[in-house]
């Protein structure tokens, strides 16, 4: 149900909306390049650090509303997604490159779209500029003049929360030209990276208890904005599903490599946590001018950023990589895991007697008590 | 509680022990889901719970067992119809949110709601009803019966073990459907028993043990711990006694049941007389494997 307050955008929103005047099309003389976006936690093939010049790096997004699963119960959700994935693709460019983006908002769909880029100057982010209703596209170009992870998502006037909660989120990261470096200016590379989207997800239920489910997007609204209300998501995932990121579909490493992962969390707060590992160098406000922070328990995304952290594995075996609030860890989703393989260092870890009976006798540590004057 | 503990015990003594031979005449029964009664013979058996030899990881023995007297068990899983008929009558929690489905497989109940509801049926009908031990759930699944031999922890390399756990949990089938299914969707059995093995996962009465097996070839239990009970179905596992939902309480890492449900096993009194007798020599015979 559309009301006539989102039908009519405001009139404050309707003044920043002009066309953009029309330039020549290369008006910057710098070389372009065509990037092949890949689903996550995967990122499209990129350097770190580049002997390359700025460039015109060019991106399509295609806005897809479709019915997604997820959860095991078989849960039903009428998502909206950029590429068909929640989160959207992660982009990597570096900085002082010009991010090009085609948004696509097909015929197919029934909502009314845009884009805001946290990394972009201007424009409410490039909302402003890139409002395409069903069966339009636009093109917005804009400079990465900040390093870091930042979150991209749609924010459409009178329904913002409820598109970047039902997945209209993505992230985009802008190296340093000589890739990322630590406190005392050290390189740091990584062998891997993943990316983790993580969405707060508010499905109603009925009077039984049981998750409603809607024939089409708009009929969910009213209902879906009813449980936004009252702050508490039914459900937190990782890419999109509970469980996306498990069993078959763990990220996997091996021992002795570094493995970056970047968290977005575009509405939300979180706290990630790798049960079995740390954060060996942690951007946590994902800003890569700042100096990273180092050996880190658990760090903080705040809602409506990306951090990244990087970790090289030191031990085999699998690790859960969750939002450390155990709540929504585990009832909620919010888990990935990691298999490792490798070879186990006992000397960082050893079980020195396995489970077994109580012994009886000599006074341990514990039990000896030390007077104090 | 306590006598179906004992005749847990009982039960568990007599399938490790050399099998007696009783014969029982059958008993008319008055519950909604036919009785299945089976014969002993002997069957392959790998034992539950955690196994070392010389304190590191040994694999559970498989050994050759028969139940003391065959089993009667129920051909299918206790209903949501049947559940609710204890609930509305006082005997069982009743379950938030219980699906109204009632010809099919009741879930979402822990340990402690399946005996109560054993407990309730037993005092309606006056004949004792409990849920199986994991020998007879076993003996009584036959063929729908996943012998898994996980690969052991290493103390050595602990890792090893826990992604070949955890690849091969990743990889079992799962069932296609969630819900619970109609009463009969998962097949039967060679015993002409119904949906072992589908979407829903059985208790059992077996604790978890923790048993050293010595070089003399006795198994000593060092560690009994009734809190956590085997849960049986297309794979065995443990499962706290109040977990009601296995999807966060279940297998930590990797796939953990779909959902929870009990069938239940009938111990009429000759039965239980022959238990009574076993169960004197329990002590003895707990080590003599």
């Amino acid at each position: 149900m559309i009301t006539r307050r989102i039908a009519f955008l405001g009139a404050a929103a309707a003044a920043l909306i002009v066309a953009a005047p029309a330039l020549a099309a290369d008006d910057l003389k710098l070389p372009r390049q065509a990037v092949e976006l890949v689903a996550p936690p995967f990122v499209h093939p990129h350097e770190q650090a580049t002997k390359e010049g700025p460039k015109i790096i060019e991106f399509k997004l295609t806005i897809k509303e479709e019915e997604v699963v997820i959860d095991e119960a078989g849960t039903k959700f009428q998502a909206m997604t950029f590429n068909g994935s929640m989160p959207g693709p992660l982009m990597v460019v570096h900085e002082g490159d010009y991010v090009e983006v085609t948004l696509v908002n097909p015929e197919t769909n029934a909502m009314p779209h845009n884009i805001d880029f946290h990394a972009a100057t201007g424009a409410l982010g490039g909302g402003a500029l890139t409002h395409v209703s069903p069966g339009e596209q636009v093109v917005l170009r804009w400079k990465a003049t900040r390093t870091g992870t930042f979150v991209y998502h749609c924010a459409p006037e009178g329904m913002i929360p409820w598109h970047v909660v039902s997945g209209m989120h993505g992230t985009v990261m802008v190296l340093p030209r000589d890739g990322l470096k630590n406190r005392e200016g050290k390189a740091l590379r990584y062998d891997r990276l993943y990316y983790v989207g993580e969405n707060d997800l508010y499905v109603p239920k009925d009077e039984k208890g049981k998750y409603k489910t809607y024939e089409t997007v708009g009929e969910s609204f009213a209902d879906t904005t009813e449980v936004m209300r009252k702050l508490i998501p039914t459900h937190v995932v990782f890419n999109g599903k509970v469980g996306a990121l498990t069993g078959k579909n763990a990220m996997t490493a091996k021992v002795g490599e570094t493995v970056m992962i970047v968290h977005s969390q575009a509405n939300r707060d979180t706290r990630p946590h790798l049960i079995g590992g740390h954060g060996d160098y942690v951007w946590e406000t994902g800003k890569f001018i700042n100096p990273p922070e180092k050996d880190l328990e658990t760090w903080f995304i705040r809602g409506g950023s990306a951090g990244a952290a990087l970790y090289t594995f030191r031990q085999p075996g699998i690790y859960a990589y969750v939002n450390h609030n155990l709540i929504e860890a585990v009832e909620l989703g919010a888990s990935a895991h990691f298999k490792v393989e490798g070879e186990w260092n006992n000397d960082l870890m050893k079980q020195v007697q396995p489970p077994g009976p109580i012994l009886p006798g000599k006074s341990s540590a514990a039990e000896t008590v030390v007077k104090i004057r | 509680m306590l006598l179906a503990m004992k005749i847990k015990a009982a039960i568990t003594a007599a399938a490790l022990a050399s099998p007696i031979a009783l014969t029982i005449a059958p008993v008319a029964h008055p519950v909604d889901s036919a009785i299945t009664e089976i014969a002993a013979k002997p069957f392959q058996y790998r034992l539950a719970g955690d196994f070392s030899r010389e304190g590191k990881p040994a694999e559970a023995p498989l050994r050759n067992v028969s139940l003391p007297a065959g089993i009667k068990i129920m051909n299918r899983q206790v209903t949501a119809g049947e559940y609710a008929r204890c609930a509305d009558d006082g005997g069982c929690p009743k379950i938030p949110h219980a699906s109204e489905m009632v010809d099919r497989p009741m879930v979402g109940v822990s340990w402690r709601d399946a005996t109560a509801y054993a407990e309730w049926l037993t005092n309606k009908t006056g004949v004792l009803h409990r849920l199986p031990t994991d020998e007879e759930w076993v003996f009584a699944a036959g063929e729908k019966v996943r012998d898994e031999a996980l690969p052991l922890v290493d103390p050595i390399d602990p890792a090893q073990a826990w992604i070949a756990r955890y690849e091969a949990e990743a990889n079992r089938a799962r069932p296609g459907a969630f819900d619970p299914q109609p009463v009969g969707s998962f097949g039967r059995n060679e015993n002409g028993l119904q949906d072992f093995g589908g979407n829903v996962w059985e208790w059992t009465n077996t604790c978890f043990l923790r048993i050293t097996l010595e070089p003399t070839g006795t198994a000593r239990v060092t560690n009994t711990n009734c809190g956590v009970r085997v849960v049986q179905g297309a794979h065995r596992t443990y499962m706290t006694d109040f977990i009601r939902d296995p999807r966060t309480g279940g297998c930590a890492a990797g796939v953990p049941p779909a959902n929870l449900g009990f069938r239940l096993v009938v111990d009429d009194e000759k039965l239980s007389a022959a238990y009574r007798i076993v169960e004197r020599g329990f002590a003895k015979l707990a080590v003599g494997l």
